[in-house]
């Protein structure tokens, strides 16, 4: 079936008002023109971006389908505007098996609205000891390597898992946190932490790993891609790093780029995620690395939690914070605001994301790619609530507020994956 | 009041009110029957997640020279330890029909966590790191006793500032009072962004003595935030305790605080517990007092 949208702003290189037209799940035409098309759909006053690729969630399944599925957290994906999906390793049991890995795939087949791509462990349970069989794991589809929810303490594994990894053509996507300064902490360490009495992680137990990391990519030529940068010398020595021609790509999440640790100042448990929302020096840093492309794409860490897992002490309280359906709206607020354009998020959402994950025929509007679309309204309010979320779980700090950006038609492979 | 969570949010009239109402109660203490009617009827529940006897001991005096029924249910007895949440705890005891819960707690946040869940009204007896309010109150009003008034005096909180809940509730306290804080201890204990409490750090023991109306000088815990952040108990004597030798350069009035348990030779020498400076034991007589005006206010829910 041949699809017209039409009148929308089609966003490359640059903002076009005109006619997109997908055939055959391919798009195939950007054109000032009005061809003969099957269907046409109005899309004048929306934005239309190349479909999220989100390189960095956590679905839950399998062994706590009662925060997420596969399923949920794909119909989350496509209501966030998201066609591509990594989730992370660290489900029960963790993904260090090929048998495992190419089960999710197919789940994510049959379920038909996101392709979801799995990371598999680096190290086998992820143990942080042996490396698993990541050629192996590579042929039953897993899209990179991560040990995320937890570092890779031994500096030795790290090299070896960069140093392998590099052979297969693949990358390290790398959890930052010295556990023995991270310690008790439960958010960022500073003014608000002295105040509130909570326990501080220091930014430095994320630039610390981070200088080591970028030092054995180094030493072995491997790819580390820095997972949810929080903190402003992590960011500097990304910086550095890059400027040295280091191998290495790095990501924030929408949380970091508009919280503050202020949100933890009055105990909210939904303010609780790790890396912890920082100062607001830092989270400026983070803005302006990202539009500089020190920091290559947005990843939304979206990490479910089940009310029970948040009403509690926030000491004990998980970590983790909803994102797959934040990714437009707390951009768009950027874009709002005057420090991104759309040209900007959809080179952060999708073609940089596309790039790392090295998807050809995916992140951008182009001719002969893969109709994954999204449709999005920039300016209606709604409130996200039960009506909007799709998420098994509710834990956001943005829960009942007022946003502003929301995708209104997700496209994949040309096929209506959501609307409103 | 509804709740005693916080010294934040107290206003200077509310506090001098809480000391108006205390000193009806310490005369009253004095007496030979040492009992009012104002909590008569009243279950009060002390809720304690932490040990601590001598707050809990403290409260209980109060609450029963109130008249109040008082019952102490602690963590080794409790339901905590089956894995049981705290506000299923929490409701649990409201079902029994408390009138006030006394709570102390490990993490901070938790007090206000659970006032937040329940309708009966909560105290404070010490959430965590964060604030210890009713140990704040006492430790003014003996200062205020002393020296008859607050505004513009000089007091030194000296310590493990970090760990320290006591510091919390008293640097927001002293500060609306008008007192000059100044906080001293090992670069160690003292938090990151220290600077933001907004007192003046004391760069030695000479700075924190010098002009000091009143020393707040806080526990050593070595076993409880680790034998890494204080060396030894003879390091810690030398270099940030108060000694026979800093007398000569104290004020003649002034006056040592410390919310105790002592431990002699390490924070606070023998001679410095022992002398006509100390506070302490006077501390722990206007404990009852302040807690017992505490109770009644939030029973009574008035404005403090
Ligand atoms: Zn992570």
């Amino acid at each position: 079936m041949r699809i017209a949208l039409k009148n929308g702003t089609v966003v490359t290189d640059k903002l076009s008002v005109c006619n997109l037209i997908i055939d055959n799940g391919k798009i195939t035409e950007i054109t000032d023109e009005v061809p003969q098309t099957d269907k046409e759909i109005d899309c004048s006053g929306k934005i239309i971006v190349p479909g999220l690729i989100d390189m960095h969630t956590h679905l839950r399944e399998p062994g706590q389908e009662y925060k997420e599925t596969l399923l949920s957290g794909s119909e989350a994906a496509v209501a966030g505007g998201v066609t591509t999906l990594c989730c992370m390793a660290n489900a029960n049991p963790v993904t260090d098996d090929s048998a495992l890995a190419a089960w999710i795939v197919k789940r994510g087949k049959e379920i038909g609205l996101a392709d979801i791509l799995p990371y598999a462990c680096v190290t086998k349970g992820m143990a942080g000891k042996e490396l698993t069989e990541m050629g192996i794991l590579l042929q039953s589809g897993v899209c990179g390597f991560s040990d995320d929810g937890k570092p890779i303490i031994s500096g030795e594994v790290m090299r070896r898992a960069l140093e392998y990894s590099k052979y297969f053509g693949s990358y390290i996507a790398c959890h930052e946190e010295e556990p023995t300064l991270s310690d008790k902490g439960v958010m960022h360490e500073g003014a608000v932490s002295a105040n509130c009495g909570l326990r501080g992680i220091p930014t430095e137990a994320e630039s610390v790993m981070i200088a080591r990391d970028i030092e054995l990519a180094r030493l072995t030529g491997g790819r580390a891609h820095i997972c949810h940068v929080s903190g402003s010398r992590s960011v500097e020595l990304i910086r550095r790093g890059k400027a040295d021609g280091i191998n290495i790509t790095s990501e924030v999440t929408p949380n970091h780029l508009t919280l503050t640790d202020k949100a933890c100042a009055d105990y909210d448990t939904a303010s609780k995620v790790n890396p912890p929302l920082r100062a607001e020096t830092d989270r400026q840093t983070l803005i302006a690395a990202l539009k500089d492309g020190v920091i290559d794409c947005v990843a939304s860490d979206h990490a479910p939690h089940h009310k029970d897992d948040k009403f509690m002490e926030y000491d004990h309280a998980a970590f983790g914070m909803l994102g797959l359906q934040l990714l437009i709206p707390l951009l768009t607020a950027q874009i709002h605001a005057g420090a991104y354009n759309w040209v900007d998020f959809a080179r952060f959402t999708s073609e940089n994301p596309a790039k790392i994950l090295g998807l050809t025929n995916k992140g951008r509007l182009n001719k002969g790619f893969d109709a994954d679309i999204t449709v999005i309204d920039p300016v209606t309010e709604y409130i996200y609530d039960e009506k909007v979320n799709r998420s098994k779980s509710v834990n956001t700090p943005f829960w009942g507020k007022t946003l502003k950006g929301r995708a209104v038609l997700t496209i994949k492979n040309g096929k209506t994956v959501f609307e409103i | 009041m509804k709740n005693f969570l916080s010294t934040k949010d107290l206003t200077k009239e509310e506090i001098l009110n809480i000391f108006d109402l205390a000193d009806t109660f310490r005369e009253l203490n004095t007496r030979g029957v040492k009992k009012a009617p104002a909590l008569a009827g009243k279950t009060v529940i002390n809720l304690f997640f932490e040990n601590s006897t001598r707050t809990r001991t403290s409260f209980e005096i109060a609450e029963k020279r109130l008249s109040a029924d008082s019952i102490n249910f602690s963590v080794a007895v409790s339901s905590a330890q089956k894995g049981e949440t705290l506000i299923d705890t929490v409701h649990n005891l409201e079902s029994m029909k408390a009138d006030i819960f006394v709570i102390r707690h490990e993490c901070s946040g938790a007090v206000k966590f659970v006032a937040d869940n329940t309708p009966v009204p909560v105290i404070n007896a010490g959430d965590g790191l964060n604030e210890h309010p009713t140990q704040s109150m006492l430790d003014i009003y003996t200062i205020r006793r002393a020296k008859n008034r607050l505004e513009g005096l000089n007091v030194t909180i000296m310590g493990d500032i970090s760990h320290s809940r006591v510091a919390r509730s008293n640097i927001w306290a002293m500060k609306t009072m008008g007192m000059n804080v100044r906080l001293f201890g090992p670069p160690t204990v003292m938090p990151n962004d220290v600077t933001s409490f907004g007192c003046k750090i004391c760069k030695n023991i000479d700075e924190a003595l010098d002009d000091a109306d009143a020393l707040i000088i806080l526990r050593i815990q070595r076993e409880r935030q680790g034998e890494l952040l204080i060396p030894s108990a003879r390091e810690y004597a030398r270099f940030f305790g108060v000694m026979p030798h800093h007398f000569v350069k104290m004020k003649k009035d002034s006056l040592i605080l410390h919310p105790g348990p002592i431990n002699r030779g390490v924070e606070i020498s023998s001679h410095a517990a022992d002398s006509d400076k100390s506070a302490i034991l006077e501390q722990v007589e206007n404990g009852v007092a302040i807690r017992m005006a505490i109770l009644c206010m939030v029973d009574k829910g008035i404005k403090a």
